[in-house]
């Protein structure tokens, strides 16, 4: 229930008085209420759960994270054993 | 996919769990709040791969597993109404009622329809002025903002013919409830990434200093389940009981104060009954009074005379709680299944008996199994 998948705004415009938008994931387009995000662009990820977009990806942070992790692995293939977990 | 791909890396979800191996040197519990986890843990099979002693337990995180029995047959009463068309999340279809479930309603002729999205149903409405349309509003926290949204929208835009059938459950009165029991015995918690992205991680900061657990938000990919598991992991190493952040692109201390806004808006804490665990005080949300009309309890107080009694073959409430695993169960893959399933543990898309039953785990296993292997 609480499945969130992300995606892309693709487009930003107003229905019923409600932010809404099209957000792309990786190529299938559904509409999404984006009147919880009041600052997201154009260009921007979010994470859409049942129609309702309830985050703005922190792009930065996300690099940040994932740079860590990846000099984790560099380290890793010191260590010979780790091929065979 | 940007966002997903990255986060499925089998490299880096070896690396850290290379890294769990190496600091984990005592057992330790750890239970994963949400369903979405458990079933991304059974998938992927990361709880096969951690280091001897170090055990993930299953939470109450399903929304559709905990909605109590006495809302289902509520459900299934209004939508076997002719006057009314019940919109539901797809999960909630299948799971029993006392005597049917609401996929038999349809069957047999009721107007039930599956929405992707609670707005969906103020369309339903506007479309059909001389049907009264009920959503079945269900959901821990991620989703509170949106039912909220479809009630604040349905009286701003005059939408009369519209009701909501609310079972809304919260989550850190549950992790009280758990860390009261004298059954349930976890060391650390995964918080679930999704709430926490609504309604921010500082509500658990006293949880985790009152009870002494490390409660770590985590994501739902395996490369974030196991860095979620790695930081639980060394802070019960290290003898610290802190909150921290292994889901920073989507989840700020804080939350979405907007969608917060709208949920307090709309809603109000109550005391709430978890299908199979019991009255938790203050563990869900219910309309506000200024929202009153759009309550179905409200709208259709026939619903009060319908008080059904659990079966007892049933014991999802213990799964729930992470005291058995669902293939500790005598019931699990015999009288239980998910086409003749006993509990909506089996049903649901994040139910930890589905999880099992769908991904092959089925051996019948002790629950002390593991405890057992260490001593």
């Amino acid at each position: 229930m609480c499945l969130g998948v992300p995606g892309k705004v693709i487009q930003i415009y107003e229905a019923d008085g409600m932010k809404m938008g099209k957000v792309d994931f990786g190529g299938v387009v559904k509409e999404a209420c984006l009147e919880y995000l009041p600052d997201i662009q154009v260009g921007s990820y979010t994470i859409v759960h049942v129609g309702f977009g309830i985050s703005e990806l922190d792009e930065q942070e996300a690099q940040q994270t994932l740079e860590m992790l990846r000099e984790l692995d560099m380290l890793a293939d010191e260590i010979p054993e780790l091929a065979d977990l | 996919m940007k966002y997903l791909d990255e986060y499925r890396d089998g490299k880096l979800t070896r690396r850290l769990l290379k890294e769990i191996a190496e600091t984990v040197t005592q057992p330790w519990k750890l239970m994963e709040v949400c369903g979405g986890q458990t079933h991304s843990i059974i998938k992927s099979g990361l709880d096969q791969l951690l280091p001897p002693g170090l055990e993930l337990v299953h939470g109450p995180g399903c929304p559709v597993c905990v909605t109590p029995l006495e809302l289902i047959d509520k459900a299934i009463a209004l939508a076997s109404n002719p006057n009314v068309i019940f919109t539901s999340f797809g999960d909630m279809l299948r799971v029993p009622g006392s005597s049917q479930d609401l996929f038999s309603v349809k069957a047999a002729g009721g107007d039930v329809r599956i929405v992707y999205s609670p707005l969906d149903s103020l369309k339903v409405a506007l479309q059909n002025p001389d049907k009264t349309v009920v959503f079945f509003g269900i959901g821990f926290e991620t989703t509170a903002p949106a039912n909220a949204m479809a009630v604040v929208q349905a009286k701003k835009q005059h939408i009369e013919n519209f009701a909501m059938l609310v079972s809304h459950v919260t989550v850190p009165p549950a992790i009280v409830a758990l860390m009261e029991s004298p059954d349930v015995q976890v060391n650390g918690f995964l918080a679930a990434g999704h709430v926490c992205t609504v309604m921010g991680y500082w509500e658990y900061e006293p949880l985790a200093e009152k009870y002494n657990v490390p409660i770590v938000v985590t994501g739902f990919e395996p490369v974030d389940l196991a860095r979620g598991i790695l930081m639980c992991a060394k802070q019960l190493e290290q003898g610290r009981a802190q909150v921290e952040n292994a889901y920073a692109r989507s989840v700020q201390s804080a939350g979405n104060l907007p969608a917060q806004k709208i949920i307090n808006q709309a809603f109000e804490a109550c005391d709430r009954p978890w299908r199979g665990i019991g009255v938790i005080p203050q563990s869900g949300y219910r309309l506000r009074p200024d929202y009153a009309q759009y309550d179905a309890e409200l709208q259709f107080p026939e619903l009060q005379q319908i008080s059904p009694e659990e079966s007892e073959l049933c014991i999802s409430g213990q799964v729930l709680q992470g005291i058995i695993k669902p293939n500790g169960c005598p019931a699990f893959g015999k009288q239980c299944t998910p086409l003749t399933p006993l509990g909506a543990t089996m049903v649901s898309s994040e139910g930890a008996c589905a999880a099992y039953f769908r991904y092959g785990r089925h051996e019948q296993v002790s629950q002390h199994l593991a405890v057992q292997a260490l001593d």
